[in-house]
């Protein structure tokens, strides 16, 4: 029971429980309906009535009588298993789930929202994505996106490599928007993936009507059935039901809180546009992985002592000091402009690479080129050792260092690694057209 | 018609908009616009399932239509919030206590904690797919003529967007009147009289005109729900004209009697709806008719067979209205045009020969009907299978509906009832206490109504009905009050300032908006230390509309300012002295053609009285 305090002994002292209809009566008033859990983070004062009507409303206990009308079962949402053949001429496609909600279903009886993780309840959520291919869904964990960690991407990563070594012709991972570019660039290093693995989410819940979840999910499908064989981030493209993009996995950005264009790739464009089930290359220029046979490598040796430091007017040295005195094994400093920090931290950034510890320097503009030979600050960052993360989005170098790290302690190994394209993480060449 | 004998029941519901400063969850202004849309955004909406997967009804059917939104929207005038591409704002605090306001006028019992809901909506008049409500007051009450009503609920609720028209078979609708704040009240349906709906409706209409609501066009709108005994509850949306209820009333009753006698012939003749959808494209391959050739070459031509419903369909359930045109409603809301059904045929282009053909292909017998929808393959189905769904409920029972009242006072199938089960819980909006000694406070500084105040400002200032009418009816009585407490002029020309001379300018195009209460606070200061006339007064306002001036500057250019004693005085002495002839004639038998002649000079510029004393006295101290 959510209820505590005051309000919780005013429903015990009559042996009320949510879900049991009562009746409240106060001096001029009286209401019934059925007892509705109550926000955690509420008063204690209050409880909460579902009316007949459909309408919810708090009552002040104070000078309040409650009377037990029927004692109701606690609510709970027991569906059947659905029964779904497979077809033998639609492809498998295997959606993966991390949280979030992606598909929702509301108790109506007391007006809860309860995420739907399972692959049936997804399907009975949107059973359209069976007419595109034989879904098999599993939920790997149940968290919100701001609460991922390294750990996690492993346990993802695994997971994705088990879907496709075990035939799946593409793979979905539904995710919560806050960190998708972070899990999208992890799983990019991690997995060598002969399939495409495709995450996608949603902006506007999935309980409401609006939900752009229906959208991204089909167009992950889709997605998921091309033969771009790349770690892909599938959103909506405009504030429109109309198609979703397809971003490379080291290249988005979530740009904006709330929109459902949210997502942007930065300092390049998008590799496809995904409408009605078809996928339209945008440039046919910009080169992609294509679907190929075989089995998935995996790398998923991580270094997740790695810190991520904003470089901003009034910093302290003691911030890099700090990380060195507690054993991180690397930094990502998002620097400014062209790729600076104030000229006196570089004794702290001297005294990290000296110990060994990789300093990467990425550029809090996002758009654009880290170059630190332009300005003095650069190149006695230069000096100090520090590696720059070129046109890398920061996010994408901090999650680059994790990746590097777990793979070597060698600096040198490390720098090289860092500046070398692998999944398409950096741009030899800036375009006009990617600002 | 015996209302009483028939059980006639009624309830009202009202919705009134608020005129808040911004709009219930977004900062946006709520006034509508008519410019040329900034965006326009394209959206689908599905009901979300519940456990069961029971979908609300209403929801469900709405879903089955499979149709698009544009939603025109703006820079400046809408906001992220209103496109659902942002969470809505905390609730807007004035709309709150404008709502409590009006609970307390109604004699409600508000509730202690304010809880917003979503009530789901998906024809698309709502961008997130649902309606934000929530239950502000129950159980209050109102004396009538015929007794007592109980005032149900009081809800604070967004009003929804506004629907422009369609496009290629997707509605368009623009974004500025989505999250206008609305209370909606409802009415038991204890109601027995037309009459008595009636003097609800003005009682509430009088409570809610004494707060801050919107007033004009489309910013009340009143539904109706009526039933008869043996029939079902329905609820008429959009009764505009209070003298129509009367007629609509009775029209709906007729429906309701029309279909119980259509369901009694129907239960005699055992009908019963046969489920097959038979495809007949094939019996029209000759035909003239224009709707079917159409769909001979892009669509179907379906055709179900309703077993004992001959003669009964083409049967009148309103003025001008059949059981047919109850059908059709059904299928209509699927997209199709119309439906073809055997009480009315041959017509429409289709021969005797054609309706044998399909009666035999579906082998109908004697008391047979069939009704055939000639459309898109998808359309045509669903709008069947809406079709048979009504017939097989005109068996059992009347269906309970929302319909929309039309101008004639007949109604139309708008959608089903909605259910209880439509309504969840808006959980990016944190609850709202409403402490007690708020509402106290509130309950302490209720204002007056409407007809109160009439009477009070007539008895108070000694003003006309007309008068005291007009400015409670124009929203200005507390204008006039505030201009009356700091001034001793006298009411009537300040009453008639408000009543007339604003509403004269306003006619003529000029920016009355200019008039505020500190202008025209002003402008009486002006009369009453003398500087200009009453009347003036008029044409130092529509100075102040034309220019970016004070009232006294536009009296000064205008050429309206009274001069002062000295001034007076020496235009009389001028007066004289030319005159002089005149006066050493007639003496004070002079006074009245040098006062018409001093009046031609002055007119405007110095009060009658005073010229009038001035030359008095200089004549006789002659």
């Amino acid at each position: 029971m959510s209820y505590r305090g005051a309000s919780k002994q005013f429903l015990d002292s009559q042996d009320i429980s949510i879900g049991d209809k009562i009746r409240i009566t106060k001096k001029d008033v009286s209401y019934e309906g059925m007892v509705l859990e109550r926000a955690e983070d509420a008063d204690e004062k209050h409880i909460v009535l579902k009316l007949a009507s459909g309408y919810n409303v708090g009552l002040d206990i104070l000078d309040a009588e409650a009377k037990l009308l029927e004692k109701g079962e606690k609510p709970k949402i027991e569906l059947q298993p659905l029964e779904i053949e497979k077809d033998g001429k639609k492809r498998d496609i295997s959606i993966i789930s991390t949280g979030g909600t992606v598909a929702s279903i509301i108790d109506y009886k007391t007006g809860a929202v309860h995420p739907a993780f399972t692959a049936d309840d997804l399907l009975r959520a949107t059973p359209e994505l069976l007419e595109h291919a034989n879904i098999n869904g599993e939920a790997i964990l149940n968290i919100l996106s701001e609460n991922m960690k390294p750990d996690y991407w492993i346990k993802a990563a695994r997971s994705i490599a088990d879907e496709i070594n075990n035939g799946a012709y593409g793979v979905v991972v539904a995710h919560g928007t806050d960190t998708m570019h972070y899990t999208s660039a992890a799983l990019s290093f991690i997995l060598d993936t002969p399939v495409p693995v495709v995450l996608t989410g949603a902006q506007r819940s999935s309980d409401r009507p609006s939900s752009d979840a229906f959208l991204n999910l089909m167009g992950s499908v889709t997605a998921a059935k091309s033969d771009i064989a790349e770690v892909m981030v599938c959103m909506h493209a405009t504030e429109d039901d109309s198609y979703c993009y397809l971003h490379r996995g080291t290249k988005v950005r979530k740009m904006h809180t709330s929109r459902r264009d949210t997502f942007r790739s930065i300092n390049t464009q998008p590799i496809a546009k995904v409408r009605n089930g078809n996928i339209t290359i945008l440039d046919e220029n910009q080169e992609y992985k294509k679907r190929e046979n075989g089995e998935v490598k995996l790398q998923d040796n991580l270094e997740p002592k790695v810190a991520f430091i904003k470089s901003y007017p009034g910093i302290s040295g003691e911030i890099i000091d700090y990380h060195i005195d507690k054993g991180y094994k690397g930094i990502v400093i998002e620097g400014t402009g062209l790729g600076h920090c104030p000229d006196y931290l570089i004794p702290a950034v001297n005294r990290a690479t000296d110990s060994g510890i990789p300093v990467v320097m990425g550029s809090q503009c996002l758009y654009g080129r880290v170059n630190m030979n332009v300005y003095s600050t650069g190149r006695e960052l230069v000096s100090a050792g520090v590696i720059s993360a070129l046109d890398m989005l920061p996010e994408t170098a901090y999650v680059k260092l994790v990746w590097t790290l777990g793979q070597t302690d060698n600096m040198e190994e490390v720098r090289k690694i860092m500046q070398t394209n692998l999944k398409g993480e950096i741009g030899a060449k800036s375009s006009q057209k990617f600002f | 018609m015996d209302y009483d004998k028939l059980g006639l029941k009624m309830g009202l519901e009202v919705h009134q908009q608020l005129n808040t400063d911004e709009k219930l969850f977004c900062p946006c202004s709520c006034e509508l616009t008519d410019k040329k849309p900034d965006y326009k955004v394209l959206r689908n909406l599905r009901p979300t399932q519940s456990e069961l997967g029971k979908v609300d009804r209403a929801a469900f059917e709405e879903s089955r239509r499979k149709l698009q939104f544009i939603y025109e929207a703006y820079k400046n005038e809408t906001c992220l919030v209103e496109v659902d591409e942002e969470p809505p704002h905390p609730l807007n605090k004035e709309a709150v206590k404008i709502s409590l306001i009006v609970a307390s006028l109604l004699n409600m019992n508000v509730v202690d904690e304010l809880h917003t809901m979503r009530k789901q909506v998906i024809d698309g008049s709502n961008t997130g797919g649902f309606q934000r409500t929530g239950l502000v007051a129950t159980n209050g009450y109102m004396d009538t003529e015929y007794g007592r009503v109980i005032i149900e609920n009081l809800c604070l609720e967004e009003d929804a967007a506004r629907r422009i028209g369609q496009k290629k078979g997707n509605v368009v609708f623009r974004l500025d009147r989505l999250g206008i704040p609305l209370v909606e009240i409802t009415t038991d349906p204890s109601m027995k009289h037309p009459d008595q709906v009636k003097e609800v409706a003005y009682q509430i209409g009088q409570v809610l005109r004494s707060t801050k609501v919107k007033r004009g066009l489309g910013t009340i709108r009143q539904d109706l729900n009526i039933s008869i005994r043996e029939g079902a509850r329905v609820e008429l949306k959009g009764v505009q004209d209070l003298d129509l209820m009367a007629q609509m009333v009775e029209n709906e009753v007729k429906r309701q009697i029309n279909l119980l006698e259509i369901m009694k012939e129907l239960q005699k003749r055992d009908a019963h709806v046969d489920d097959t959808i038979y495809d007949v494209k094939d019996l029209f391959k000759q035909t003239e008719s224009k709707i079917i050739a159409k769909a001979l070459k892009d669509g179907s031509v379906l055709a179900i067979k309703l077993n004992g419903f001959a003669g009964l369909i083409g049967k009148e359930v309103q003025p001008s209205r059949r059981f047919g045109t109850e059908l059709a409603g059904y299928a209509k809301k699927m997209g199709v045009s119309g439906i073809f059904h055997t009480d009315e045929l041959p017509a429409y282009g289709i021969t005797q020969k054609e309706v044998d053909t399909v009666l035999e292909f579906v082998k109908a017998g004697e008391e047979d009907a069939f009704v055939l929808v000639a459309d898109d393959d998808e359309k045509a189905r669903n709008a069947l299978l809406e079709v048979l769904r009504r017939a097989k409920t005109a068996i059992i029972e009347i269906p309970e509906e929302t319909r929309k009242a039309l101008e004639n006072a007949n109604s139309e199938y708008l959608r089903p009832l909605p259910t209880a089960s439509r309504m969840y819980v808006e959980t990016d909006i944190p609850t709202t206490v409403i402490s007690r000694d708020y509402l106290e406070n509130i309950k302490n500084n209720l204002p007056e109504l409407p007809d109160e105040k009439k009477a009070r400002i007539i008895q108070q200032y000694n003003l006309s009905e007309d008068l005291a009418h007009q400015l409670v009816r124009r929203n200005r009585a507390g204008d006039f009050e505030e201009i009356m407490a700091s001034s001793n002029l006298d009411s009537t020309t300040v009453a008639s300032t408000f009543a007339y001379t604003i509403k004269e300018l306003k006619r003529d195009g000029k920016d009355i908006l200019k008039l505020t209460t500190d202008c025209l606070k002003e402008t009486f200061a002006l009369v009453e230390k003398g500087k200009i006339t009453k009347e003036a007064v008029q044409e130092v306002l529509v100075g102040v509309c034309d220019g970016e001036k004070s009232p006294e500057q536009a009296a000064k250019d205008l050429n309206l300012t009274m001069l002062s004693e000295e001034d007076v005085e020496s235009v009389i002495d001028d007066i004289i002295s030319s005159n002089s002839k005149m006066v050493e004639e007639r003496g004070m038998g002079a006074m009245g053609a040098l006062m018409g002649k001093a009046m031609a000079k002055l007119k405007g510029k110095a009060d009658g009285k005073l010229v009038n004393k001035l030359l008095r006295d200089k004549l006789q101290n002659k």
